[in-house]
């Protein structure tokens, strides 16, 4: 295994737990992205990989351990620092989360109007050269709500990496993607992240398209990390849970019928009680 | 006695929840002023949300005021001649609008318009995750969203109150000139001798201004406190309409008070 210079590694969690309030979703994470590389985090639903992505953010604050993006602690941040680290990462959001207000042009040169001082002709070609990544050059004009649901994720990809950021950050972004979007969105990741020797870090459960893109790849599930390295280590894992989820196998350690509590079975013996 | 302290803590968590909901109002309006700053750097921001807010409320606001214009010329006219000086219901006319229905209409107007569609447009980009998409990319979302809606508001409103007094002033001259048959002389040089700039018009302005601070804060708030669902946007709308022409009939008597008073 070769070293690696520390300044190549940009987004970094140290034994970090994670929750909201009191419930922690999350414990003994570890993992690292580095300059270049593509990195997947997967686990079933509600296993707390978007919970990873706001602690990456800055949104939530590590209840145990040490987040770091770029050699640095989020959690000791001024607001103003904060803001200054946010500006070099990239994010796009489970739900695309575009500005209704704004057209796709307008959304996707939001980033550069807000924080760079470039000329309307320079923000026209930067803008119109991220469409025409995402396939979506001649959408500019349209309103955001003229366009569809796979269009919209387009957009917002669009809008994460028009400020060629050093970490880009990706919630689910395969999800209700057709078969064609998904393939040239998966090699999209992939070569943005070579042309911009940036880190790209992919919330993802599609196991696919995410193995034939990354570098590393991070399982998580029963609120820790279950396994991590590169596809074809984990392709040839033996291990139970590893197994069941790259497989999608009914049966294994992974439930999917949510665990029976004694609330519900008090509120299903309420229910019994009524006329 | 269990009733009872259950009645007491239920009276104290509501009257501590209303307190602790007026401080992050107060709160929320500070931050708006001290980011304000950029909105002067940004014009442009402003503006579109003059046009927005001011220009789609323009029809309904001259309408109303075109028709209280009538109202106000035919109840002047029916009082006034019992005391036989119909020649002053331009000064009627006048006063009434510029003092108080000028302000006054127009901010409740303003409120079931503007207000709401600020609060809803706000719930639904909280809801949408636009505006933790904008904090996310180190954009303020009080300073970017919130700032150039406030000050649209404000400005948009007491021009509206000027546009609702006039248009009421053109109603009341229908009725009573042109309807009625009242001297036109008399109509507008009553008008011009009676309203004093400092006392009437100015006033009237101060008003509507104060109206457009409070209004636009409390759709802003509403909307900004909203619950991230429908029910919660829904909430939140029909809070704005509530708490706004309260507070507006509430601060309109406040301030004939001492204006007038």
């Amino acid at each position: 295994m070769t070293s690696v210079p520390p300044t190549d590694i940009i987004l970094q969690f140290a034994d970090v737990a994670l929750g909201y309030g009191d419930f922690t979703v999350l414990s003994g994470i570890s993992l690292e992205a580095r300059k270049g590389q593509v990195v997947a985090l997967m686990g079933g639903s509600g296993s707390g990989k978007t919970t990873l992505l706001r602690a990456a953010t800055g949104q939530i604050i590590a209840q145990k351990g040490r987040v770091s993006a770029f050699g640095q602690d989020i959690a000791g941040q001024s607001a103003e620092s904060l803001r200054q680290l946010r500006q070099r990462m990239g994010v796009l959001f489970q739900q695309g989360a575009l500005f209704t207000d704004l057209n796709v042009f307008e959304n996707v040169a939001f980033p550069l109007r807000e924080h760079t001082r470039i000329s309307e002709s320079q923000i026209q070609e930067r803008v119109l050269d991220k469409l025409d990544a995402v396939g979506l050059r001649a959408a500019a004009h349209l309103r955001i709500s003229e366009i569809s649901g796979g269009m919209a994720r387009r957009v917002a990809l669009a809008r994460a990496i028009v400020l060629e950021p050093e970490l880009i950050l990706y919630d689910e972004p395969f999800a209700g993607l057709d078969p064609i979007s998904l393939g040239i969105t998966a090699q999209l990741i992939r070569d943005l992240t070579d042309k911009l020797n940036c880190a790209s870090v992919l919330i993802t459960h599609d196991v696919h398209e995410s193995f034939a893109i990354a570098d590393q790849v991070y399982v998580v599930g029963q609120g820790k990390l279950i396994a991590e390295g590169s596809p074809s280590q984990l392709s040839t894992s033996t291990d139970s849970y590893v197994k069941q989820f790259l497989n999608g196998e009914p049966d294994g350690p992974i439930a999917f019928h949510y665990p029976n509590s004694p609330a519900f079975e008090k509120w299903l013996a309420q229910r019994g009680r009524r006329p | 006695m269990t009733t009872i302290g259950k009645a007491i803590a239920t009276l104290g968590a509501r009257v501590r929840g209303q307190i602790s909901g007026l401080g992050a109002f107060v709160r929320l309006a500070a931050s708006i002023l001290r980011r304000s700053g950029a909105a002067l750097s940004r014009p442009g921001l402003v503006s579109q949300q003059i046009h927005f807010i001011g220009n789609y409320s323009l029809l309904i606001i001259a309408v109303s005021g075109l028709f209280v214009g009538f109202v106000l010329g035919l109840q002047g006219f029916y009082t006034l001649s019992r005391y036989g000086s119909e020649e002053a219901l331009g000064l009627l006319v006048a006063l009434s609008l510029t003092r108080e229905l000028g302000p006054v209409v127009t901010a409740l107007l303003f409120a079931g318009r503007a207000g709401t569609s600020l609060t809803a447009e706000i719930g639904l980009m909280k809801a949408g995750e636009q505006l933790a998409a904008m904090e996310v990319m180190a954009v303020d979302p009080i300073r970017r969203v919130l700032v150039p809606r406030f000050w649209g508001g404000v400005i948009a409103m007491p021009v509206l109150a000027a546009v609702f007094s006039m248009v009421g002033v053109i109603g009341g001259w229908v009725v009573g000139v042109q309807l009625i048959g009242i001297d036109a002389g008399s109509f507008w040089s009553q008008m011009q001798e009676g309203v004093d700039v400092i006392n009437d018009v100015l006033n009237g302005f101060i008003k509507s201004v104060v109206f457009g601070i409070a209004v636009t804060l409390v759709a802003l708030y509403a909307g900004w406190t909203a619950r991230a669902t429908p029910e919660g946007v829904s909430r939140a709308t029909t809070q704005t309409v509530v708490y706004s022409s309260l507070l507006v009939l509430g601060l309109d008597f406040v301030m004939t008070a001492l204006m007038f008073g």
